[in-house]
Protein backbone atom coordinates (compact mmCIF):
# COMPACT_ATOMS: atom_id res chain seq x y z
CA UNK A 1 0.00 0.00 0.00
CA UNK A 2 1.43 3.53 -1.16
CA UNK A 3 1.42 6.39 1.21
CA UNK A 4 -1.02 8.30 -0.73
CA UNK A 5 -3.53 5.21 -0.29
CA UNK A 6 -2.89 5.40 3.60
CA UNK A 7 -3.74 9.15 3.80
CA UNK A 8 -6.71 8.73 2.18
CA UNK A 9 -7.71 5.87 4.61
CA UNK A 10 -6.80 8.25 7.51
CA UNK A 11 -8.61 11.11 6.33
CA UNK A 12 -11.37 8.93 5.67
CA UNK A 13 -11.37 7.39 8.96
CA UNK A 14 -11.01 10.77 10.79
CA UNK A 15 -13.93 11.95 8.71
CA UNK A 16 -16.07 8.92 10.77
CA UNK A 17 -15.82 10.43 14.15
CA UNK A 18 -18.10 13.17 12.81
CA UNK A 19 -20.56 10.20 12.07
CA UNK A 20 -20.23 8.27 15.47
CA UNK A 21 -20.63 11.53 17.56
CA UNK A 22 -23.39 12.67 16.18
CA UNK A 23 -25.47 8.89 15.79
CA UNK A 24 -24.26 8.99 19.38
CA UNK A 25 -25.74 11.89 20.50
CA UNK A 26 -28.68 11.05 19.38
CA UNK A 27 -28.79 7.43 20.62
CA UNK A 28 -27.89 8.32 24.28
CA UNK A 29 -30.62 11.26 24.48
CA UNK A 30 -33.72 8.58 22.56
CA UNK A 31 -31.94 6.07 24.79
CA UNK A 32 -32.14 8.48 28.03
CA UNK A 33 -35.58 9.54 27.38
CA UNK A 34 -37.15 6.10 27.28
CA UNK A 35 -38.35 5.99 30.99
CA UNK A 36 -40.11 9.52 30.67
CA UNK A 37 -41.79 8.59 27.61
CA UNK A 38 -43.23 5.11 28.52
CA UNK A 39 -44.55 6.70 31.43
CA UNK A 40 -45.94 10.25 30.14
CA UNK A 41 -46.24 9.33 26.69
CA UNK A 42 -47.08 12.84 24.34
CA UNK A 43 -48.65 13.54 27.29
CA UNK A 44 -45.22 15.31 27.82
CA UNK A 45 -45.53 17.91 25.48
CA UNK A 46 -48.61 19.60 25.97
CA UNK A 47 -48.47 18.77 29.73
CA UNK A 48 -47.25 21.82 31.82
CA UNK A 49 -46.62 19.91 35.48
CA UNK A 50 -43.55 20.19 36.82
CA UNK A 51 -43.35 17.80 40.29
CA UNK A 52 -40.50 16.44 41.42
CA UNK A 53 -42.28 15.60 44.55
CA UNK A 54 -41.41 11.49 45.85
CA UNK A 55 -44.40 9.63 45.64
CA UNK A 56 -46.55 12.01 42.93
CA UNK A 57 -43.60 13.10 40.03
CA UNK A 58 -45.65 14.51 37.52
CA UNK A 59 -43.05 16.09 33.93
CA UNK A 60 -44.79 18.06 31.50
CA UNK A 61 -42.58 20.39 29.21
CA UNK A 62 -44.93 22.53 27.81
CA UNK A 63 -44.01 25.67 30.02
CA UNK A 64 -40.20 25.37 29.37
CA UNK A 65 -41.16 24.91 25.23
CA UNK A 66 -43.44 28.38 26.03
CA UNK A 67 -40.56 30.25 27.79
CA UNK A 68 -38.04 29.05 25.39
CA UNK A 69 -40.36 30.73 22.43
CA UNK A 70 -41.31 33.58 24.20
CA UNK A 71 -37.43 34.71 24.88
CA UNK A 72 -36.03 33.62 21.89
CA UNK A 73 -38.94 35.70 19.99
CA UNK A 74 -38.63 38.41 22.27
CA UNK A 75 -34.88 38.66 21.39
CA UNK A 76 -35.46 38.32 18.07
CA UNK A 77 -37.56 41.72 18.06
CA UNK A 78 -35.59 43.55 19.94
CA UNK A 79 -32.62 42.61 17.87
CA UNK A 80 -33.65 43.14 14.56
CA UNK A 81 -33.64 47.00 14.49
CA UNK A 82 -30.04 47.01 16.07
CA UNK A 83 -29.08 43.99 13.84
CA UNK A 84 -30.63 45.68 10.67
CA UNK A 85 -28.96 48.61 11.20
CA UNK A 86 -25.41 47.67 12.82
CA UNK A 87 -25.45 45.38 8.86
CA UNK A 88 -26.69 48.07 7.14
CA UNK A 89 -23.95 51.08 8.84
CA UNK A 90 -21.25 48.32 7.70
CA UNK A 91 -22.39 47.11 4.84
CA UNK A 92 -23.88 50.02 2.79
CA UNK A 93 -23.53 53.23 4.29
CA UNK A 94 -20.27 52.99 5.39
CA UNK A 95 -18.82 50.41 3.59
CA UNK A 96 -14.78 49.70 3.29
CA UNK A 97 -14.32 52.56 5.64
CA UNK A 98 -12.75 53.08 9.26
CA UNK A 99 -15.90 53.58 10.84
CA UNK A 100 -16.96 50.42 9.31
CA UNK A 101 -13.67 48.35 10.33
CA UNK A 102 -14.35 49.85 14.38
CA UNK A 103 -18.22 48.66 14.55
CA UNK A 104 -17.49 45.38 12.99
CA UNK A 105 -14.83 45.12 15.48
CA UNK A 106 -17.27 45.37 18.24
CA UNK A 107 -20.09 43.57 17.10
CA UNK A 108 -17.14 40.70 16.86
CA UNK A 109 -16.48 41.97 20.50
CA UNK A 110 -19.97 40.98 20.94
CA UNK A 111 -19.71 37.28 19.67
CA UNK A 112 -16.89 36.64 22.16
CA UNK A 113 -18.10 37.57 25.40
CA UNK A 114 -19.29 34.55 27.13
CA UNK A 115 -22.59 33.68 27.94
CA UNK A 116 -21.75 34.10 32.11
CA UNK A 117 -20.67 37.28 31.19
CA UNK A 118 -23.97 38.52 29.93
CA UNK A 119 -25.97 36.86 32.40
CA UNK A 120 -23.76 38.46 35.59
CA UNK A 121 -24.22 41.99 33.54
CA UNK A 122 -27.87 41.65 33.25
CA UNK A 123 -28.34 40.44 36.84
CA UNK A 124 -26.28 43.32 38.26
CA UNK A 125 -26.11 46.23 35.77
CA UNK A 126 -29.37 45.62 33.55
CA UNK A 127 -32.04 43.78 36.06
CA UNK A 128 -31.63 46.69 38.77
CA UNK A 129 -31.52 49.35 35.74
CA UNK A 130 -35.06 47.62 34.69
CA UNK A 131 -36.54 48.13 38.70
CA UNK A 132 -35.64 51.63 38.84
CA UNK A 133 -37.04 52.36 35.83
CA UNK A 134 -40.52 50.79 37.08
CA UNK A 135 -40.85 47.84 34.57
CA UNK A 136 -40.64 45.39 37.26
CA UNK A 137 -40.36 45.05 40.55
CA UNK A 138 -38.22 42.52 40.92
CA UNK A 139 -36.52 43.07 37.59
CA UNK A 140 -37.04 38.95 36.58
CA UNK A 141 -38.60 37.67 33.75
CA UNK A 142 -39.29 37.01 30.54
CA UNK A 143 -38.48 40.49 29.07
CA UNK A 144 -34.73 41.11 31.00
CA UNK A 145 -33.77 37.72 29.31
CA UNK A 146 -35.25 38.78 25.94
CA UNK A 147 -33.12 41.98 26.34
CA UNK A 148 -30.36 39.98 27.26
CA UNK A 149 -30.72 37.28 24.55
CA UNK A 150 -31.45 40.44 22.28
CA UNK A 151 -27.69 41.67 22.61
CA UNK A 152 -26.37 37.99 22.65
CA UNK A 153 -27.58 37.41 19.11
CA UNK A 154 -27.17 40.80 17.72
CA UNK A 155 -23.82 39.06 16.37
CA UNK A 156 -25.10 36.29 15.10
CA UNK A 157 -27.75 38.48 13.11
CA UNK A 158 -25.40 40.78 11.10
CA UNK A 159 -22.50 38.91 10.65
CA UNK A 160 -24.15 37.06 7.33
CA UNK A 161 -26.01 39.93 6.42
CA UNK A 162 -22.99 42.32 6.27
CA UNK A 163 -21.93 39.76 3.35
CA UNK A 164 -25.42 39.67 1.61
CA UNK A 165 -25.54 43.12 1.66
CA UNK A 166 -22.12 44.08 0.37
CA UNK A 167 -23.07 41.58 -2.20
CA UNK A 168 -25.40 43.38 -4.18
CA UNK A 169 -24.14 44.56 -7.57
CA UNK A 170 -22.93 48.02 -7.42
CA UNK A 171 -24.90 48.25 -10.83
CA UNK A 172 -28.29 47.42 -9.98
CA UNK A 173 -27.81 50.73 -7.39
CA UNK A 174 -26.00 52.66 -9.68
CA UNK A 175 -29.40 52.33 -12.10
CA UNK A 176 -31.60 53.20 -9.41
CA UNK A 177 -29.49 56.03 -8.14
CA UNK A 178 -29.62 57.57 -11.93
CA UNK A 179 -33.29 57.46 -11.81
CA UNK A 180 -32.90 59.64 -9.06
CA UNK A 181 -33.59 57.48 -6.18
CA UNK A 182 -32.40 58.65 -2.72
CA UNK A 183 -30.16 55.90 -0.81
CA UNK A 184 -33.15 55.16 1.44
CA UNK A 185 -35.34 54.06 -1.76
CA UNK A 186 -32.01 52.20 -3.35
CA UNK A 187 -32.03 50.25 -0.30
CA UNK A 188 -35.68 49.41 0.43
CA UNK A 189 -36.39 48.81 -3.64
CA UNK A 190 -32.81 47.46 -4.63
CA UNK A 191 -30.35 45.81 -1.71
CA UNK A 192 -33.74 44.53 0.49
CA UNK A 193 -35.14 42.57 -2.61
CA UNK A 194 -31.73 41.76 -3.34
CA UNK A 195 -30.21 40.34 0.03
CA UNK A 196 -33.44 39.27 1.50
CA UNK A 197 -32.64 35.32 1.56
CA UNK A 198 -29.50 36.34 3.39
CA UNK A 199 -30.83 38.62 5.93
CA UNK A 200 -33.42 36.35 6.40
CA UNK A 201 -31.16 33.34 6.69
CA UNK A 202 -28.78 35.12 9.21
CA UNK A 203 -32.30 36.09 11.75
CA UNK A 204 -33.40 32.40 11.37
CA UNK A 205 -29.74 31.20 12.63
CA UNK A 206 -29.53 34.27 15.44
CA UNK A 207 -32.93 32.57 16.48
CA UNK A 208 -31.55 28.93 16.96
CA UNK A 209 -28.72 30.26 19.14
CA UNK A 210 -31.18 31.89 21.25
CA UNK A 211 -32.87 29.06 21.68
CA UNK A 212 -30.56 26.89 22.91
CA UNK A 213 -28.60 30.03 25.64
CA UNK A 214 -28.53 28.45 28.87
CA UNK A 215 -26.97 31.11 31.70
CA UNK A 216 -27.35 34.10 31.17
CA UNK A 217 -30.87 33.34 30.82
CA UNK A 218 -31.18 30.91 33.87
CA UNK A 219 -29.82 34.22 35.64
CA UNK A 220 -32.55 36.51 34.21
CA UNK A 221 -35.95 34.53 33.99
CA UNK A 222 -36.48 34.00 37.78
CA UNK A 223 -36.70 30.02 37.50
CA UNK A 224 -40.26 30.04 38.38
CA UNK A 225 -42.31 26.70 36.37
CA UNK A 226 -44.80 28.75 35.00
CA UNK A 227 -45.80 29.52 31.52
CA UNK A 228 -45.11 33.22 31.35
CA UNK A 229 -48.56 35.24 31.16
CA UNK A 230 -46.83 38.78 30.05
CA UNK A 231 -43.83 40.42 29.44
CA UNK A 232 -42.89 41.11 32.43
CA UNK A 233 -43.77 38.13 33.87
CA UNK A 234 -41.04 35.13 35.13
CA UNK A 235 -40.68 31.74 33.57
CA UNK A 236 -38.49 29.12 32.62
CA UNK A 237 -36.34 27.95 29.54
CA UNK A 238 -35.45 24.40 28.48
CA UNK A 239 -32.00 24.79 28.96
CA UNK A 240 -32.46 26.97 31.98
CA UNK A 241 -34.20 23.63 33.15
CA UNK A 242 -31.52 21.13 32.48
CA UNK A 243 -29.08 23.14 34.21
CA UNK A 244 -30.62 24.27 37.42
CA UNK A 245 -31.99 20.57 38.12
CA UNK A 246 -29.25 18.10 36.50
CA UNK A 247 -27.01 18.09 39.56
CA UNK A 248 -29.47 16.28 42.02
CA UNK A 249 -31.68 14.77 39.35
CA UNK A 250 -32.26 11.07 39.33
CA UNK A 251 -34.39 8.06 38.21
CA UNK A 252 -37.82 9.85 36.15
CA UNK A 253 -36.89 12.84 36.65
CA UNK A 254 -33.49 12.84 35.06
CA UNK A 255 -35.08 10.92 31.96
CA UNK A 256 -37.54 13.38 31.74
CA UNK A 257 -34.90 16.15 31.82
CA UNK A 258 -33.00 14.00 28.84
CA UNK A 259 -36.08 14.46 27.09
CA UNK A 260 -36.40 18.04 27.51
CA UNK A 261 -32.86 17.68 26.22
CA UNK A 262 -33.80 15.91 23.01
CA UNK A 263 -36.35 18.15 22.56
CA UNK A 264 -34.27 21.05 22.27
CA UNK A 265 -31.75 19.08 20.16
CA UNK A 266 -34.63 18.34 17.68
CA UNK A 267 -36.09 22.61 17.70
CA UNK A 268 -32.37 23.66 17.02
CA UNK A 269 -31.73 21.38 14.51
CA UNK A 270 -34.82 22.30 12.43
CA UNK A 271 -34.17 25.82 13.13
CA UNK A 272 -30.62 25.31 11.47
CA UNK A 273 -31.47 23.57 8.83
CA UNK A 274 -34.06 25.66 7.78
CA UNK A 275 -31.82 28.40 8.05
CA UNK A 276 -29.00 26.33 6.16
CA UNK A 277 -31.53 25.61 3.51
CA UNK A 278 -32.05 29.31 2.81
CA UNK A 279 -28.42 30.33 2.50
CA UNK A 280 -28.17 27.05 0.01
CA UNK A 281 -31.16 28.28 -2.08
CA UNK A 282 -29.62 31.40 -2.37
CA UNK A 283 -26.20 30.08 -3.56
CA UNK B 1 -42.47 93.06 -8.51
CA UNK B 2 -44.87 92.08 -5.92
CA UNK B 3 -46.35 89.24 -7.29
CA UNK B 4 -43.46 87.62 -8.43
CA UNK B 5 -41.72 88.22 -5.06
CA UNK B 6 -44.87 86.48 -3.43
CA UNK B 7 -44.41 83.67 -6.29
CA UNK B 8 -40.75 83.26 -5.36
CA UNK B 9 -41.70 83.09 -1.54
CA UNK B 10 -44.50 80.15 -1.90
CA UNK B 11 -41.87 78.35 -4.07
CA UNK B 12 -39.40 78.59 -1.31
CA UNK B 13 -41.97 77.85 0.77
CA UNK B 14 -42.63 74.69 -1.67
CA UNK B 15 -38.95 73.59 -1.47
CA UNK B 16 -38.77 73.71 2.29
CA UNK B 17 -41.61 71.91 2.66
CA UNK B 18 -40.57 68.90 0.75
CA UNK B 19 -37.62 69.49 2.39
CA UNK B 20 -38.86 68.20 5.29
CA UNK B 21 -41.42 65.39 4.52
CA UNK B 22 -40.48 64.46 1.20
CA UNK B 23 -38.26 62.12 0.08
CA UNK B 24 -35.17 63.64 1.22
CA UNK B 25 -36.25 64.01 4.62
CA UNK B 26 -37.12 60.88 5.04
CA UNK B 27 -33.68 59.69 3.59
CA UNK B 28 -32.17 61.57 6.22
CA UNK B 29 -34.34 59.97 9.14
CA UNK B 30 -33.32 56.95 8.25
CA UNK B 31 -29.50 57.64 8.06
CA UNK B 32 -29.83 59.11 11.57
CA UNK B 33 -31.85 55.63 12.59
CA UNK B 34 -29.04 53.49 11.09
CA UNK B 35 -26.30 55.54 12.83
CA UNK B 36 -28.26 55.64 16.52
CA UNK B 37 -28.95 52.28 16.62
CA UNK B 38 -25.55 50.76 14.99
CA UNK B 39 -23.78 52.98 18.35
CA UNK B 40 -26.79 51.61 20.89
CA UNK B 41 -25.06 47.89 19.25
CA UNK B 42 -21.42 48.93 20.12
CA UNK B 43 -22.36 50.62 23.41
CA UNK B 44 -23.01 47.54 25.21
CA UNK B 45 -19.50 46.41 24.46
CA UNK B 46 -18.42 49.56 26.20
CA UNK B 47 -21.25 49.10 28.96
CA UNK B 48 -20.26 45.29 29.96
CA UNK B 49 -16.46 45.87 30.00
CA UNK B 50 -16.77 49.18 31.67
CA UNK B 51 -18.63 47.52 34.86
CA UNK B 52 -16.36 44.48 34.78
CA UNK B 53 -13.51 46.75 34.80
CA UNK B 54 -14.79 49.14 37.49
CA UNK B 55 -16.18 46.77 40.07
CA UNK B 56 -13.34 44.31 39.11
CA UNK B 57 -9.92 45.78 39.51
CA UNK B 58 -9.22 46.37 43.21
CA UNK B 59 -9.58 42.55 43.84
CA UNK B 60 -6.64 42.13 41.11
CA UNK B 61 -3.68 41.85 42.97
CA UNK B 62 -0.77 38.84 43.55
CA UNK B 63 -2.50 36.49 45.56
CA UNK B 64 -5.43 36.80 43.00
CA UNK B 65 -3.13 34.47 40.68
CA UNK B 66 -1.16 32.04 43.15
CA UNK B 67 -4.06 31.03 45.84
CA UNK B 68 -7.27 29.01 45.74
CA UNK B 69 -10.43 29.96 46.22
CA UNK B 70 -11.66 30.71 49.29
CA UNK B 71 -14.50 29.08 51.36
CA UNK B 72 -17.61 31.16 52.59
CA UNK B 73 -16.79 31.65 55.67
CA UNK B 74 -13.06 33.31 55.57
CA UNK B 75 -14.68 35.62 52.84
CA UNK B 76 -17.71 36.45 54.96
CA UNK B 77 -14.80 37.50 57.97
CA UNK B 78 -12.71 39.31 55.40
CA UNK B 79 -16.12 41.60 54.34
CA UNK B 80 -17.34 42.17 57.41
CA UNK B 81 -13.95 43.77 58.81
CA UNK B 82 -13.59 45.91 55.60
CA UNK B 83 -10.82 43.90 54.09
CA UNK B 84 -10.96 42.25 50.92
CA UNK B 85 -11.58 38.56 50.34
CA UNK B 86 -8.21 36.94 50.58
CA UNK B 87 -7.43 33.89 48.26
CA UNK B 88 -7.56 33.96 44.27
CA UNK B 89 -8.85 31.53 41.33
CA UNK B 90 -5.44 29.79 40.63
CA UNK B 91 -7.68 26.76 41.19
CA UNK B 92 -9.68 27.58 38.61
CA UNK B 93 -7.20 29.43 35.95
CA UNK B 94 -5.03 25.73 36.33
CA UNK B 95 -8.22 23.98 35.51
CA UNK B 96 -9.33 25.90 33.08
CA UNK B 97 -5.66 25.87 31.10
CA UNK B 98 -6.02 21.72 31.68
CA UNK B 99 -9.30 21.42 30.28
CA UNK B 100 -8.78 23.75 27.11
CA UNK B 101 -5.23 21.70 26.41
CA UNK B 102 -7.01 18.64 26.77
CA UNK B 103 -9.53 19.84 24.63
CA UNK B 104 -7.30 21.39 22.11
CA UNK B 105 -5.29 18.08 21.83
CA UNK B 106 -8.61 16.10 20.90
CA UNK B 107 -10.12 18.61 18.30
CA UNK B 108 -7.49 19.70 16.93
CA UNK B 109 -6.06 17.28 15.27
CA UNK B 110 -9.30 15.30 14.53
CA UNK B 111 -10.86 18.74 13.29
CA UNK B 112 -7.69 19.52 10.79
CA UNK B 113 -7.74 16.02 9.36
CA UNK B 114 -11.63 16.16 8.75
CA UNK B 115 -11.07 19.64 7.10
CA UNK B 116 -8.64 18.21 4.78
CA UNK B 117 -11.03 15.57 3.92
CA UNK B 118 -13.90 17.83 3.05
CA UNK B 119 -11.35 20.14 0.93
CA UNK B 120 -10.01 17.20 -0.86
CA UNK B 121 -13.72 15.66 -1.70
CA UNK B 122 -15.71 18.44 -2.05
CA UNK B 123 -17.79 17.26 -4.96
CA UNK B 124 -18.22 13.55 -3.01
CA UNK B 125 -21.54 13.21 -1.94
CA UNK B 126 -20.61 11.55 1.43
CA UNK B 127 -18.50 14.98 2.42
CA UNK B 128 -21.50 16.87 1.76
CA UNK B 129 -23.63 14.81 4.35
CA UNK B 130 -20.31 14.78 6.84
CA UNK B 131 -20.46 19.08 6.18
CA UNK B 132 -24.16 19.03 7.16
CA UNK B 133 -23.66 16.56 10.56
CA UNK B 134 -20.96 19.04 11.28
CA UNK B 135 -23.21 22.23 10.73
CA UNK B 136 -25.59 20.34 13.11
CA UNK B 137 -22.94 19.59 15.36
CA UNK B 138 -22.17 23.49 15.34
CA UNK B 139 -25.61 24.11 16.58
CA UNK B 140 -26.07 21.75 19.33
CA UNK B 141 -26.98 24.49 22.53
CA UNK B 142 -23.80 23.51 25.11
CA UNK B 143 -26.10 22.61 27.40
CA UNK B 144 -27.39 19.21 25.18
CA UNK B 145 -23.60 18.84 24.60
CA UNK B 146 -22.92 18.34 28.54
CA UNK B 147 -25.99 16.33 28.78
CA UNK B 148 -24.56 13.96 26.28
CA UNK B 149 -21.42 14.10 27.87
CA UNK B 150 -22.17 12.91 31.25
CA UNK B 151 -24.28 10.08 29.88
CA UNK B 152 -21.25 8.67 27.82
CA UNK B 153 -18.38 10.01 29.99
CA UNK B 154 -19.54 10.50 33.67
CA UNK B 155 -21.86 7.92 33.64
CA UNK B 156 -19.33 5.19 32.30
CA UNK B 157 -15.70 5.94 31.83
CA UNK B 158 -14.94 7.68 34.80
CA UNK B 159 -18.13 6.89 37.21
CA UNK B 160 -18.14 10.34 38.39
CA UNK B 161 -17.85 14.03 37.07
CA UNK B 162 -13.86 14.21 35.90
CA UNK B 163 -11.59 16.60 33.81
CA UNK B 164 -11.94 13.45 31.25
CA UNK B 165 -15.26 14.38 30.90
CA UNK B 166 -15.08 18.29 30.57
CA UNK B 167 -12.57 18.33 27.91
CA UNK B 168 -14.42 15.92 25.70
CA UNK B 169 -17.26 17.64 26.19
CA UNK B 170 -15.02 20.82 25.09
CA UNK B 171 -13.67 19.31 21.84
CA UNK B 172 -17.05 18.24 20.75
CA UNK B 173 -17.53 22.16 20.74
CA UNK B 174 -14.58 23.31 19.16
CA UNK B 175 -14.45 20.16 16.79
CA UNK B 176 -17.26 21.67 13.99
CA UNK B 177 -15.12 25.77 14.13
CA UNK B 178 -12.15 23.97 13.39
CA UNK B 179 -13.56 21.75 10.40
CA UNK B 180 -14.80 24.75 9.28
CA UNK B 181 -12.34 27.30 9.09
CA UNK B 182 -9.35 24.34 8.25
CA UNK B 183 -11.98 23.79 4.83
CA UNK B 184 -12.44 27.47 4.40
CA UNK B 185 -8.57 28.66 4.57
CA UNK B 186 -7.61 25.28 2.64
CA UNK B 187 -9.93 26.77 -0.30
CA UNK B 188 -8.37 30.15 -0.33
CA UNK B 189 -5.16 28.23 -1.41
CA UNK B 190 -4.77 29.07 -5.33
CA UNK B 191 -5.18 25.28 -7.36
CA UNK B 192 -1.63 26.93 -9.32
CA UNK B 193 0.66 26.12 -5.89
CA UNK B 194 -1.25 22.31 -5.30
CA UNK B 195 -0.56 21.91 -9.57
CA UNK B 196 3.14 23.19 -9.32
CA UNK B 197 3.80 20.55 -6.38
CA UNK B 198 2.24 17.36 -7.85
CA UNK B 199 3.67 18.16 -11.66
CA UNK B 200 7.08 17.67 -10.13
CA UNK B 201 5.77 14.03 -9.04
CA UNK B 202 5.32 14.88 -4.95
CA UNK B 203 3.48 12.67 -3.71
CA UNK B 204 -0.01 13.65 -2.47
CA UNK B 205 0.76 13.20 1.39
CA UNK B 206 4.03 15.68 1.21
CA UNK B 207 1.96 18.32 -0.57
CA UNK B 208 -0.70 18.14 1.94
CA UNK B 209 2.30 18.45 4.81
CA UNK B 210 4.76 20.80 2.80
CA UNK B 211 2.45 22.91 0.66
CA UNK B 212 -1.22 22.98 1.60
CA UNK B 213 -0.59 23.50 5.34
CA UNK B 214 2.29 25.60 5.27
CA UNK B 215 0.61 27.87 3.48
CA UNK B 216 -2.60 27.84 5.07
CA UNK B 217 -1.13 28.17 8.13
CA UNK B 218 -2.11 31.28 9.45
CA UNK B 219 -5.55 30.57 8.54
CA UNK B 220 -5.57 27.30 10.91
CA UNK B 221 -3.96 28.98 13.77
CA UNK B 222 -6.89 31.71 13.22
CA UNK B 223 -9.36 29.10 13.37
CA UNK B 224 -7.69 27.48 16.36
CA UNK B 225 -7.34 30.68 18.43
CA UNK B 226 -10.94 31.30 17.65
CA UNK B 227 -12.12 28.27 18.56
CA UNK B 228 -10.59 28.39 21.87
CA UNK B 229 -11.78 31.85 22.60
CA UNK B 230 -15.28 30.01 22.35
CA UNK B 231 -14.99 27.01 24.76
CA UNK B 232 -12.69 29.46 27.32
CA UNK B 233 -15.97 31.03 28.62
CA UNK B 234 -17.92 27.79 28.14
CA UNK B 235 -20.03 27.05 31.30
CA UNK B 236 -23.27 25.03 31.01
CA UNK B 237 -21.93 21.92 29.66
CA UNK B 238 -18.72 22.06 32.73
CA UNK B 239 -21.55 22.20 35.26
CA UNK B 240 -23.13 18.92 33.84
CA UNK B 241 -19.53 17.52 33.35
CA UNK B 242 -16.44 18.23 35.72
CA UNK B 243 -18.77 20.01 38.32
CA UNK B 244 -15.65 22.24 40.42
CA UNK B 245 -13.06 21.47 42.71
CA UNK B 246 -11.74 23.85 45.83
CA UNK B 247 -7.99 22.55 44.86
CA UNK B 248 -6.03 22.40 42.65
CA UNK B 249 -6.09 18.84 40.37
CA UNK B 250 -4.05 16.96 38.02
CA UNK B 251 -5.86 13.72 38.12
CA UNK B 252 -7.48 13.06 34.65
CA UNK B 253 -10.46 10.75 36.61
CA UNK B 254 -11.59 13.65 38.91
CA UNK B 255 -13.58 16.83 39.08
CA UNK B 256 -11.78 19.98 38.51
CA UNK B 257 -12.37 23.63 38.66
CA UNK B 258 -12.42 25.92 35.89
CA UNK B 259 -12.73 29.56 35.77
CA UNK B 260 -16.07 30.36 34.53
CA UNK B 261 -17.42 27.74 37.00
CA UNK B 262 -15.78 29.66 39.93
CA UNK B 263 -17.71 32.59 38.49
CA UNK B 264 -20.80 30.42 38.65
CA UNK B 265 -20.56 29.24 42.10
CA UNK B 266 -19.18 33.34 43.19
CA UNK B 267 -22.10 34.36 41.90
CA UNK B 268 -24.27 31.65 44.18
CA UNK B 269 -22.74 32.35 47.15
CA UNK B 270 -23.45 36.16 48.90
CA UNK B 271 -20.40 36.33 50.87
CA UNK B 272 -18.34 36.07 47.18
CA UNK B 273 -19.97 38.62 45.35
CA UNK B 274 -16.35 41.11 45.23
CA UNK B 275 -14.41 38.15 43.74
CA UNK B 276 -17.03 37.11 40.83
CA UNK B 277 -16.14 41.16 38.62
CA UNK B 278 -12.22 40.30 38.98
CA UNK B 279 -12.38 36.78 37.83
CA UNK B 280 -14.77 37.79 34.75
CA UNK B 281 -12.35 40.87 33.82
CA UNK B 282 -9.64 38.19 33.89
CA UNK B 283 -11.79 36.04 32.10
CA UNK B 284 -12.96 38.18 29.30
CA UNK B 285 -9.00 39.74 29.42
CA UNK B 286 -7.94 36.47 28.33
CA UNK B 287 -10.80 35.62 25.56
CA UNK B 288 -10.17 39.26 24.31
CA UNK B 289 -6.33 38.59 24.07
CA UNK B 290 -7.34 35.62 22.00
CA UNK B 291 -9.96 37.68 19.60
CA UNK B 292 -7.32 40.24 18.99
CA UNK B 293 -4.22 38.08 18.16
CA UNK B 294 -6.69 35.82 15.61
CA UNK B 295 -8.03 39.13 14.19
CA UNK B 296 -4.26 40.33 13.72
CA UNK B 297 -3.09 36.76 12.26
CA UNK B 298 -5.72 36.72 10.09
CA UNK B 299 -5.12 40.74 8.68
CA UNK B 300 -1.43 39.45 7.77
CA UNK B 301 -2.38 36.54 5.93
CA UNK B 302 -2.19 35.82 2.32
CA UNK B 303 -4.03 32.79 1.84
Amino acid sequence: MNSDKILKYVLFIASLLILLIAGGMIYSLFRGAIPSFHQFGWKFLISSKWDPTQGREQYGALLFIAGTLFTSILALVIALPMAFSTSLFIGEYFRNTRMAAIVSTFVDLLAGIPSIIYGLWGFYVLRPFIVSIGLSPQGYGIFTSGLILAIMIIPYATSLSNTTIMMVPNELKEAAYSLGATRLEVIWNVILPNARSGITASYVLAFGRALGETLAVTMLIGNANIIPTGLFSTGNTMASVIANQFGEASGLQLSSLIEIGLLLFVITTIINAVGKFIIKKMA
Amino acid sequence: MDQTNILIEKKEKEVLVDHFTGRKYKDRLFLSAVIFFSLITISFVFLIIGAMVLKGYHQINWSFFTQVAPDTFTAMMAKSSGQLIPGGIVNGITGSLYLVGLASLIAIPFGVLIGIYLYENSKKRYAAVIRDITDVLQGVPSIVVGLIVYLWVVVHITHGYSVLAGSVALSIMMLPLIIRSTEESLKMIPDTLKEAAIALGTPYYKVILRVLIPTSFSGLVTGILLAVSRILGETAPLMLTTLGNPAINWNITKPVSAVPLLIWQFYNDPNMVDLIWSSTLFLMGFVLILNLLSKWIAAKRRF
